[in-house]
């Protein structure tokens, strides 16, 4: 007996909207068998998992600020992956766009306007589009594989902004640490209800760039020529779109988006330069694209069950006691099931009996 | 009738509250920024939490969350321990200053320790660090009497004043026994690499030092030197099961001795804001037992740590020259703690650049 | 001392070579696996416990190349049976190998661990300049030299490595001809998950006896890197390998020489270096095509 996949005429609109559910209950119940093999009390520790951080306003404000880089630098990826351009270098990006945007708090800090933020931001995002510029161009003039030069630029981003902060960059005020200046206020990303929590705006980014390329990529032209160079370059050809252009075009939006939640995250969350200032957001942002299914809306809930995660390892941490290492590999299942339940929208599953008993096939 | 009455709910009034009081339990919690399984740095730190629980027994509870990134992630992590009823909140690294200045003036009946670190922007928010350098002065001295290439291979993180002033100070303590003796820097840029520390020792030994000491986190560069046979000088923790026949001494960073005596602060409602920055004599730099060493060499380590340790010899006196050779602290002269807290030059000997 | 250096790359270029060369067999036959270092990782902490807990090195060896394929078979069973997205699963695995790795591995943290040793043969590794590097290393650097051949004679010699060649670049075309596609994607996969977990076991066994987090440190991902920049031909995965193994000893020596060159830009040069040379490979499109699996990362279903 094995299993076989019939594809479906067209996606199952059903599994469409139930899958992801599915996928929740299933990690829910193999966490709970987790936990149980860990000598944990499941409940409990679902409870802190998923519940606990949504029960204080202060923690939704949390949940903002961990999953705000997340979406913002997912949902400019989901763009480059549709495609069928793997920008597997956002964290490099979401550096450089980060850099870019410091130059005028840090290199000319009496220049207090105003003006001064929003003018950080457009730049974060050009450093952003400028360093995914790189392996785009390297692909399309010289077919060098994305995959590898965008990775390797991360490695390259981040001693570059090592070398930064420690050198040139370093704060004459602090004691010969490894740090820029603190930003004055005029380059600080305001809260939004600073009364209430400090989720600053870049949440408010993140929300706005998915809702502006889910419109793009679902209404317009350009939306419909990234999924067909996608999926058929040839048919892209036809269709008069330029697939080398797609890959400018592709990579330049998402570096910009990797950029803005870098200027963000340092102009929101840390106020200053330091040699690390991601703990591989651009990375798990990947994982974020994947599980809002590539898509915009999607890649927000997405970000924010993430996020969930995250704070909820930690309450886990100190309530119950659980490792901080059960965290990775509950965020692991999560997207295996995902991504297993997601095969039930596209293809229906059936169990044949071997040649002997032909034409006895159970549907699924 | 009235007078027994009055009497009775006076002294219940008086015994429930000394009661709850009684049952009022300490809560320290503390905030890692590796995990303490490193068996370095954050490992350390948990034993000096584990220190408290043994002292205190009882009244006190201890809460802790490891690996916590600097940045978003740490102000959350602080907040969250402040929320939770933590009366003191123990921050371990460099990286959470502005954090933890930021919650601590959100929270102003928690206080606040903040490791290796400089602001206190208010009365809640004490800084603490420990003269590892004092360690280094005497594994300088036995490295000096040891080592017969007179070069010893450093592997070390980031060029921050703690570890420039570690270099420093073990130079100057070898060149007390060998005037000529050099120090080859190999930048690890991390805190905690077991490959690329193995990797580092090896480029280090494989041209020709023969000591090798470091001032990362992991055990792999002591392993590789016992694999040579090369004499070395473990980190953070006792670190002989790696080198039984190979490891010289270590620095101990035991934090036990502040963390009791803070928390303990914080139960008598004496608690007031410090900077403090002690070593050998204070019991916070403990040296790993001496071994795998000739009498005599023991004999002088041990002399010069107790002379540290009663506080009769600083490590920076001059006379000392700066790596371009002019003057930097005269015949007699002691250091000033500022200078040492921001240092960034080396002094003679040092084989590396520093960036400027 | 040339000799210790070259000893040295040797052994911070092996267990990207294995990885790498089981990625190679794994892409090769059309599927990309992008967990290279959640098995790398779980091959590391399965060699580690067991070695330690047998006191037997070839033990642990043997138990990581297990653990290894079998990690690889839960990715084989979601992308070729249920046919969910290559690169998202891919991803998954390495997130659940990272997280199960620190879980289990948390009994061994602070455990010296135990070596293998390395070969000796009584005239042959005596030999002055060349007797160490040749005759006296540990015996997974001799596997990994004759992984390397054994694959490339599998792939361009053999009729099984035709086979799989031809379900790596064009599996419709192949199913026509009634090959096993499936199959032979289930039997590559396991074995780059073989590979990966022997490469594990390596840097827990050798490179750094002891078992920390993360110790894998990326070099899942600098060998995938490696199989792309060698065009997925066999003997460049070795050169790769060992340029990125020369690059990153070399900037140690270098800062240890005294040389005033900012440390994070040597620390950037097997990078930037793997890059350029990159580059110069690819600027061969015919070479490129002709070697890359037409059919990477594409998912195939059987229609009847």
């Amino acid at each position: 007996m094995r299993i076989e996949l019939v594809k479906r005429p067209q996606q199952s609109a059903l599994f469409s909207a139930l899958s992801p559910f599915i996928a929740f209950g299933l990690t829910v119940v193999a966490g709970a068998i987790l936990f149980a093999l860990l000598g944990k009390d499941p409940v409990t520790t679902l409870y802190y998992y998923f519940i606990d951080p949504l029960t204080e306003t202060w923690s939704l404000h949390e949940l903002a600020i961990k999953a705000a880089p997340l979406i913002l630098i997912a949902v400019g990826l989901s763009v480059c992956f549709m495609s069928n351009n793997w920008n597997i270098g956002a964290e490099g990006q979401f550096i450089m766009g980060a850099i870019a945007g410091s130059v005028l708090p840090v290199v000319f800090p009496e220049f207090q306007f105003w003006f001064v933020l929003p003018l950080m931001l457009l730049m974060g995002m050009a450093g952003g589009a400028a360093y995914a510029a790189i392996p785009a161009l390297l692909k399309v003039k010289f077919n060098t594989n994305e995959i590898l030069t965008s990775l390797m630029l991360v490695y390259v981003a981040q001693l570059f902004l090592d070398w930064l902060v420690r050198g040139p960059w370093r704060n004459p005020a602090g004691f010969n640490f490894p740090e820029t200046r603190n930003f004055h206020q005029y380059a600080i990303l305001p809260e939004i209800l600073p009364s209430v929590g400090r989720a600053h705006y870049g949440f408010v980014f993140a929300l706005v760039a998915a809702l502006v390329l889910w419109f793009v990529m679902s209404r317009t032209i350009k939306g419909f020529e990234v999924k067909v160079l996608g999926q058929s370059p040839r048919a892209g050809r036809f269709a008069g779109f330029s697939a080398g252009r797609m890959v400018l075009f592709a990579f330049a939006v998402s570096g910009a988006l990797a950029g803005l939640a870098g200027i963000s995250e340092v102009t929101g969350a840390i106020g200053q330069l330091r040699p690390s200032i991601s703990p591989g957001y651009g990375f798990t942002a990947i994982i974020v694209a994947f599980l809002g299914r590539l898509n915009p809306l999607g890649i927000v809930a997405a970000g924010l069950v993430l996020a969930l995660t995250y704070l909820g390892g930690e309450a886990a941490q100190i309530s119950v006691g659980l490792s901080d290492k059960v965290v990775r590999a509950f965020q692991g299942m999560i997207l295996f099931f995902v991504l297993a339940c997601d095969t039930l929208i596209h293809y229906r599953i059936r169990l044949v009996r071997p040649a002997a008993g032909a034409g006895e096939a159970r549907r699924v | 009738m009235k007078k027994t009455i009055l009497a009775l709910a006076a002294s219940a009034a008086v015994l429930i509250p000394a009661s709850a009081l009684a049952q009022d339990k300490t809560k320290a919690c503390f905030i890692y920024v590796g995990p303490i399984g490193d068996f370095g740095w954050s490992y350390q730190h948990d034993q000096g939490r584990l220190d408290v629980e043994k002292e205190f027994g009882d009244k006190v509870e201890t809460a802790y969350l490891e690996s916590v990134p600097e940045g978003a992630d740490a102000e959350r992590a602080i907040e969250r321990f402040a929320r939770s009823g933590c009366d003191i909140i123990f921050t371990t690294s460099f990286g959470y200053m502005d954090a933890t200045n930021k919650i601590a003036a959100r929270f102003p009946d928690v206080k606040f320790e903040h490791a290796t670190g400089y602001k206190r922007e208010h009365a809640n928010v004490s800084t603490y660090n420990s003269k590892f350098h004092e360690g280094r002065y005497v594994q300088g001295v036995i490295a000096g009497s040891l080592s017969e290439a007179g070069v010893a291979g450093y592997i070390a993180s980031f060029p921050i004043p703690e570890v420039v002033m570690g270099i420093n100070a073990f130079v100057l303590g070898a060149q007390t026994v060998n005037p000529d003796f050099k120090v080859k820097v190999v930048w690890a840029n991390t805190w905690f690499d077991p490959g690329k520390e193995a990797d580092a020792a090896k480029a280090l030994i494989d041209q020709g030092v023969d000591i090798i000491t470091q001032h990362t986190d992991s055990t792999a560069p002591i392993q590789v030197a016992a694999e040579r046979g090369i004499k070395a000088f473990g980190q953070a923790s006792d670190m002989i099961a790696f080198g039984p026949e190979t490891q010289l001494t270590s620095i101990i960073d035991d934090w036990g001795p502040y963390y009791i005596e803070r928390v303990r602060a914080v139960m008598d409602g004496t608690w007031e804001q410090v900077d403090i920055w002690e070593g050998m004599h204070e019991g916070h730099v403990v040296m790993a037992p001496y071994t795998n060493m000739p009498d005599d060499v023991k004999t002088l380590a041990e002399e010069t740590e107790a002379k540290i340790k009663s506080l009769e010899f600083n490590p920076f006196t001059g006379p000392v020259n700066k790596q371009d050779g002019s003057a930097w602290l005269a015949d007699g002269e002691v250091a000033e703690d500022g200078v040492l807290l921001g240092l960034n030059f080396y002094v003679e000997g040092v084989d590396d650049q520093l960036p400027q | 001392m040339f000799e210790a250096i070259l000893i040295t790359i040797a052994t911070a270029a092996t267990p990207l070579l294995i990885a790498a060369m089981g990625e190679l067999v794994v892409e090769r036959s059309g599927v990309l696996n992008l967990g290279v270092e959640g098995m790398m990782i779980m091959g590391a902490v399965t060699g580690f416990g067991v070695a330690l807990t047998t006191g037997s090195p070839w033990l642990g060896i043997a138990a990581a190349i297990v653990v290894g394929a079998l990690f690889a078979l839960l990715f084989g069973f979601l992308t070729l049976t249920l046919v969910t997205n290559q690169v998202a699963t891919g991803l998954a695995l390495t997130l659940l190998g990272l997280g199960l790795s620190g879980m289990i591995g948390e009994a061994f943290i602070g455990l010296p661990g135990v070596k293998l040793g390395t070969l000796y043969i009584p005239y042959l590794t005596e030999l002055p300049y060349v007797g160490r590097l040749l005759f006296g290393q540990d015996p997974v650097f001799y596997m990994s030299i004759m992984l390397t051949a054994g694959v490339a004679y599998f792939l361009f010699y053999t009729k099984a490595g035709l086979t799989l060649r031809s379900v790596g670049d064009n599996h419709a075309s192949a199913h026509a001809l009634g090959i096993r596609v499936i199959a032979i994607r289930y039997l590559a996969v396991m074995f780059g998950g073989a590979c990966s977990g022997l490469a594990g076991a390596y840097l827990a066994l050798v490179y750094v006896p002891q078992w920390v987090e993360g110790m894998s440190a990326g070099r899942g991902w600098i060998a995938l890197a490696l199989v792309v920049f060698a065009s997925w031909r066999p003997w460049r995965v070795l050169a790769g390998a060992y340029l990125f193994g020369a690059v990153s000893i070399g900037q140690l020596h270098a800062q240890a020489l005294g040389w005033p060159i900012p440390s994070q830009l040597l620390s950037a040069l097997p990078y930037l270096a793997t890059i350029v040379v990159l580059v110069l490979i690819s600027r061969n499109r015919r070479l490129t095509m002709v070697n890359t699996p037409a059919s990477l990362g594409r998912p195939f279903v059987p229609d009847r």
